[in-house]
């Protein structure tokens, strides 16, 4: 019987069916960062157990790095303390730790990829919602809390309900200025943010084929943001070119062999689906996000909703975003003005992000009223766009250009927010307090569109600054 | 493992849809390595807002804030509960404060399972019911309030609802199994059974 990707790489993982209905799932990779593993290996120690398979298992550290002063010991002492207990936990447990000194830390969910850890047919988990970002390579990816970090740690396993499958064609091609980011932003828009509990995305059509990896992991990225625990794209020759050569992808003849047992993992034609979508590449433009959750969305050049248009189970939510963001129902999202532009997150500071974002800004100033930031997605990123020169072209444009990590995306290092900025962002979420203000507000959008606003000090179109 | 049926106490009601763990647990207070004494820091933002209002003479304060509901042992939420960051902070503090069950229209997914792992659980209950259970909790929070897994229903005084819970889970927490570690570790064979027929882990 023809069947999808996700249930051909879930039955090849599946260990046994619990006794609650649960399938017990081996995990082929786990992934480990500072803030979500350190109870969890406390746990382990507690019950006198050993990590399963060191082997299999990955840490860098991202999320509470400096990314001005990296030199150790951190002068943030919590930072250091975090740091020190993740490398303690490696080196007792075996476990290869990329840390600054390796020239290969970075965002979790950036470095697997580029170092070739991610590859298809996987199961991934890491404790870390934007998991999902490892889908783009046809692996089935999930986020999970501390105490499932220690359920992997301890048995290489999980306990999980199988997913139902939602296909999302994306169907023509995008339009100049249109990005992975304006994607997924208007697929949230459309589903809702709860659209996607129960299910796993499955991303394709047109528009996700011609995609290169860096944007299918920007769409799969954000599948959380719209409910969806897992996000995928069926592998394809893309996949194979970018994993080709990549420190951990095999190599020579296993590589012959691995593609071939990837190229039959994709979905079959025929497969069946619990529901299926599509969107036309036509109607999605640069969007901008105006409220408290990654679904309160607008095209660049349309108006905030107001609680009237909406319907009746979203209206309190989106009165309550009008109110903490300040705006008002009607107005144009064009032009609200901002006070710091951020390009960097998982979501959004791979090299060919920062190359999108450097076209903006090259010859150009940031606005006198903006702080601007870049904060490239792992060190290989840095080095790499160092050589290409983009850290002059943002430099010289009036952007700070800082050390890899998780920065301003959630603000647990001292990039943050005062009283009530408002940031034009690249991340992923624009939750109340997010970027580590209170009352700080963030507008989601594409690399580009922030750069443009950094240049021109509120939100533009920036089809506008095509030359 | 101790099995979790009945849960009773007082509710504390909590308004709204699609309230994240940002929220429930802002990011400046992960920067531990234990999750001890995490409960103080529970909505500590929208506390904040909430009760300088409240102060000014407008609106009441936060709910977690309002002693009338410090000793609450169940809590009332809406739809789409503990969505965004898989942060295990979120559930723990809630437990950590004496919270013994959720009850609400939907939640996110990591949030439910995470929840699952410590023994709290999210049963959920329609729109309308919980629409009037907050009602009668704000106007009346001595109610006490009782969850029973074996019958999903929720009594409220008088009041009797129906609640719903997957079977799997309910099960699992009525034979005291919901902590699946030891679950993971029973069958090492099969396991290994597993990652020897896995192409990327043999070396293709
Ligand atoms: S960049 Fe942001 S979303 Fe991504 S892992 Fe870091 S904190 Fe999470």
């Amino acid at each position: 019987m023809p069947s999808t990707l996700l249930q051909k790489v879930w039955d090849a993982h599946t260990v046994r069916v619990l006794p609650d209905g649960q399938t017990q799932l081996f995990i082929g990779l786990h992934l480990v960062h500072e803030v979500t593993s350190p109870q969890a290996f406390d746990m382990l120690r507690t019950r006198g157990w050993r990590v399963s398979r060191p082997d299999r298992t990955f840490a860098t550290v991202d999320h509470i790095v400096p990314t001005r002063d990296q030199r150790r010991p951190f002068g943030d002492l919590m930072a250091e303390d975090m740091l020190a207990a993740l490398e303690r936990n490696c080196r007792e447990h075996g476990i290869e730790l990329f840390d600054l000194k390796t020239g290969r830390q970075g965002i979790v969910h950036v470095i697997g990829p580029e170092l070739g850890l991610t590859q298809p047919g996987m199961t991934i988990a890491c404790g870390d919602s934007h998991t999902s970002t490892h889908g783009a390579f046809g692996a089935i990816a999930f986020g999970i809390g501390t105490s499932q970090v220690r359920d992997v740690l301890a048995s290489q396993c999980l306990a999980m309900n199988r997913l139902k499958v939602r296909r999302i064609s994306v169907t023509g091609a995008l339009g100049r200025g249109v990005y992975a980011k304006d994607v997924i932003l208007e697929i949230i828009r459309r589903l809702g943010v709860q659209g996607g509990v129960g299910f796993a995305y499955e991303y394709g059509g047109a528009a996700v084929d011609a995609m290169t990896q860096d944007e299918r992991m920007t769409i799969c990225n954000m599948s959380i943001e719209g409910g969806a625990r897992v996000g995928y794209v069926n592998p394809d020759e893309t996949t194979f070119r970018y994993l080709e050569g990549r420190p951990f992808a095999p190599r020579g003849e296993a590589f012959d062999l691995a593609r071939q047992w990837w190229a039959s993992l994709r979905s079959d034609p025929g497969a069946s689906y619990d529901d299926d979508v599509t969107i036309e590449s036509e109607s999605i433009r640069p969007t901008v996000t105006f409220g408290i959750n990654p679904g309160q969305s607008v095209g660049v050049d349309e108006r905030i909703p107001s609680p009237s248009e909406v319907s009746p189970d979203q209206r309190a939510s989106l009165a309550e975003a009008l109110e903490f963001m300040g705006f008002t129902a009607g107005a144009p999202i064009a032009g609200t003005p901002v006070d710091v532009a951020f390009i960097g997150s998982c979501t959004n500071a791979r090299l060919s992000d920062l190359r999108e974002a450097a076209k903006i800004v090259a010859g150009r100033r940031v606005s006198g009223r903006v702080r601007a930031l870049v904060v490239p997605g792992s060190q290989t990123i840095r080095q790499a766009a160092e050589q290409e020169g983009l850290d002059r072209v943002f430099r010289e444009a009036g952007f700070e250009w800082r050390g890899a990590g998780c920065s301003m995306c959630l603000a647990m290092n001292q990039d943050r927010l005062d009283g009530r900025e408002i940031c034009a962002s690249s991340s992923n979420r624009n939750f109340k307090g997010r970027q580590g203000s209170p009352t700080g507000r963030t507008l989601l959008m594409s690399p580009a569109m922030v750069a443009a606003a950094a240049i021109a000090g509120e939100v533009v179109d920036v089809r506008r600054l095509f030359s | 493992m101790s099995n979790i049926d009945r849960i009773t106490g007082t509710a504390l009601p909590l308004r709204g849809d699609s309230i994240d763990t940002d929220r429930i647990m802002p990011a400046r207070f992960l920067r531990a390595i234990t999750f001890s004494g995490l409960e103080a820091h529970l909505f500590e933002d929208d506390r904040r807002e909430a009760d300088a209002r409240a102060a000014s003479g407008e609106g009441k304060p936060h709910p977690f804030s309002d002693p009338a509901f410090a000793n609450a042992t169940i809590l009332i939420v809406g739809a789409n509960f503990g969505c965004g960051s898989s942060r295990e902070h979120a559930p723990q503090a809630l437990f950590r404060r004496g919270l013994r069950a959720i009850v609400g229209d939907s939640y996110s997914e990591i949030f439910f399972s995470n929840s699952v792992a410590l023994g709290l659980p999210c049963v959920r209950a329609s729109r309308d019911v919980l629409e009037k259970l907050t009602t009668a909790i704000e106007s009346e929070p001595s109610t006490i309030v009782e969850i029973s897994l074996s019958e999903m229903q929720l009594t409220a005084g008088r009041e009797r609802h129906a609640i719903s819970l997957p079977p799997g889970t309910r099960e699992s927490f009525l034979t005291g199994h919901w902590d699946a570690t030891g679950l993971l570790l029973r069958e090492p064979e099969a396991i290994a059974r597993v990652a020897e027929r896995l192409p990327y882990v043999t070396g293709f």
